[in-house]
């Protein structure tokens, strides 16, 4: 059964065109980012005679206002955005998968405790929130991943607990809860492993929502700080030169589009490959 | 029915003491005295002292969240801590370029994504399905600063057809011309949940292709375009309106990016230069202000839903 459910997955994603394309670009945009010292050129090095070249043989992106060359920039970016979008969703999971099954599997007093704190943080506009606390903490790679994933884990920690809710009253869970097993042995053993394919498709959404929101504070200039590149700091600096260097701002933006359309693809192809009841409804 | 909407009114006010609750701490926790915006460099320390007195600044922070509730409830939201005026007033003040913006990407974004969800409904699995529901991936997936500044570009610098910031040009007062600054703005804010109302009307439309009404038209030899345009829409519009109360959260978030963008001179601009210079009682009023939009979006929309489909019952 389980395995079948893997193999549904496998076929769904490398049987639909878009799911390759997706599964390729991100695979070409981490390594990228990962091996972006062998562009040969220094993302911070200054040049001055070579400001806002269009891109061309030497510098395949061009250079910005400060003739940096802005495809190692892109490159350096990339790293930064990735390494947020893939650790903010890491903790984000996390935080929704613990306060999720708690709040599901247990009930009662906790549980309505939990939706209710839910709830006040659902109320107020996330995006004003994102842009307080990235005033208040000095903004850094580390705070921004905290303060994103602290942002992120409401909605996985919501479907989380309705999943939860429905294992739980499996006969196998009631079988364990029956031979006297503890209750952390019941989430672990026998809850966990029914929630994999959510938190799968969870996740993947919530990278695609964390690089957003990075790129976004880094846009509005709460980011990470120059002369550090983001792909969104990037963007803001683009702003300044659109007249007369509009290749400025089209590479970082396209950079980010397609990573989260990526990203987005594949959390529904994942989606409909453990749901196969979802397309056919 | 009624006792149902009673109920849910009466659980959105502890909501909103909660939220104001954690607006307040999170604002009174920020690093940076907000006393020292009133220091002149010739001020000594028992000058300085008095200030924070006089501010209530010195009370324990319990005590100076009443202070702010109780004023809060005979509507007085604070002063700026730059410019000394009321937050209030402000805000109010703002709210016309906001909601305008809002209002007609709002309805841009319906009107569009109408006819686009419907048509991809009746030809699911198609080319038409398949074109649209690649729009839908873009429109979720891009950046809207980016969007703006790219139309900004095309629309502004290339072809000159448009203004790229502002609300209005300086000297002139015509609505035509508050409309022309607006165009821009409105339709990177609509795109971006535009996406959320096109899957929406898709999913529904595919639904309601079952009924069986649909296949009485059929049957007394109605057309499809006839049965999807009369009939099916008039069945997938109606829970539109309560998309409209969840899609709250994204539209302010958009709102201060694309108003930034675009200089327009809305809430969310007043919000990001508020930022800027910690002005917290200025960022606390539109915390809460679009916290209170939110909430109440949410509750009409859970309301309008029970009256559109009784079958809902109103829970929780």
């Amino acid at each position: 059964m389980n395995r079948s459910k893997w193999k549904n997955v496998g076929s769904e994603l490398l049987g639909n065109g878009m799911g390759v394309a997706a599964l390729i670009l991100l695979l070409l945009f981490t390594l990228a980012s990962v091996f972006a010292f062998l562009s040969g050129h220094d993302p911070n090095e200054l040049n001055v005679m070579e400001r806002l070249t269009p891109p061309g043989a030497g510098h395949w992106f061009g250079t910005d206002d400060f003739g940096r060359d802005y495809f190692a920039r892109a490159l350096y970016g990339g790293r930064v955005s990735l390494l947020v979008g893939f650790t903010a969703m890491i903790i984000a999971t996390g935080i929704g998968v613990t306060v999720g099954v708690i709040s599901g599997y247990f009930g009662g007093w906790l549980d309505n405790l939990l939706m209710r704190m839910l709830d006040v943080i659902l109320s107020i506009p996330t995006f004003l929130i994102l842009l307080l606390l990235s005033v208040f903490l000095k903004p850094s790679v580390g705070n921004i991943i905290v303060i994103i994933a602290l942002l992120m884990w409401m909605h996985i920690a919501r479907v989380i607990r309705a999943e939860t809710m429905t294992l739980k009253e499996r006969e196998f869970v009631l079988y364990a809860k029956a031979s006297g097993q503890s209750a952390f042995g019941i989430i672990l053993k026998h809850i966990m492993p029914g929630l994999i394919p959510v938190i799968i498709v969870g996740a993947t959404n919530n990278i695609a929502s964390a690089i957003m929101m990075e790129s976004s504070l880094s846009f509005l200039g709460f980011g990470v700080q120059p002369p550090n590149a983001t792909w969104g700091s990037m963007l803001n600096n683009a702003q300044g030169y659109i007249a007369q260097a509009p290749y400025l701002a089209v590479f970082p933006g396209l950079l980010i589009l397609l990573t989260v359309l990526s990203f987005n693809i594949l959390g529904d192809i994942l989606r409909v490959g453990f749901e196969p009841k979802l397309i056919k409804r | 029915m009624r006792q149902l909407i009673v109920r849910r009114l009466l659980q959105t006010v502890p909501l909103l003491f909660f939220v104001s609750v954690v607006c307040f701490f999170m604002i009174k926790l920020a690093p940076g005295d907000p006393v020292l915006s009133f220091v002149t460099p010739n001020m000594h320390a028992e000058d300085i002292e008095r200030v924070r007195h006089n501010l209530g600044l010195d009370k324990p922070a319990y005590i100076q969240y009443f202070i702010w509730l109780k004023e809060l409830l005979q509507g007085n939201f604070g002063y700026s801590l730059t410019n000394h005026q009321p937050v209030l007033d402000q805000i109010l003040e703002r709210l016309p370029a906001t909601a305008g913006l809002m209002g007609s990407a709002i309805a841009l974004a319906v009107l569009l994504a109408i006819p686009l969800g419907l048509l991809a409904g009746a030809n699911r699995n198609r080319w038409v399905d398949k074109l649209i529901n690649f729009i839908s991936y873009i429109g979720i997936s891009v950046p809207l600063f980016w969007l703006a500044i790219l139309m900004i570009y095309l629309f502004a610098i290339k072809l000159h057809w448009l203004p790229s910031m502002g609300m209005r040009t300086i000297g002139v007062e015509s609505t035509a011309d508050v409309i022309k600054h607006g165009v821009l703005p409105c339709t990177v804010l609509a795109f971006g949940f535009l996406t959320s109302y096109v899957r929406y009307i898709r999913s529904s439309t595919i639904g309601q292709l079952k009924e069986e009404y649909v296949q009485i038209q059929y049957a007394f030899g109605a057309s499809k375009t006839t049965v999807l345009f009369r009939h099916v829409m008039k069945h997938v519009l109606l829970p539109v309106i309560t998309l409209l109360g969840m899609s709250m959260g994204d539209l302010v978030a958009g709102a201060i990016v694309t108003e930034t963008v675009f200089s327009w001179p809305g809430i969310g601009s007043l919000g990001m230069t508020a930022v800027r210079g910690m002005d917290y009682p200025v960022i606390m009023g539109i915390t809460l202000f679009s916290s209170l939009m939110l909430i109440i979006g949410n509750l009409a929309a859970d309301i309008l839903y029970s009256f559109v489909d009784p079958r809902i019952k109103l829970t929780r």
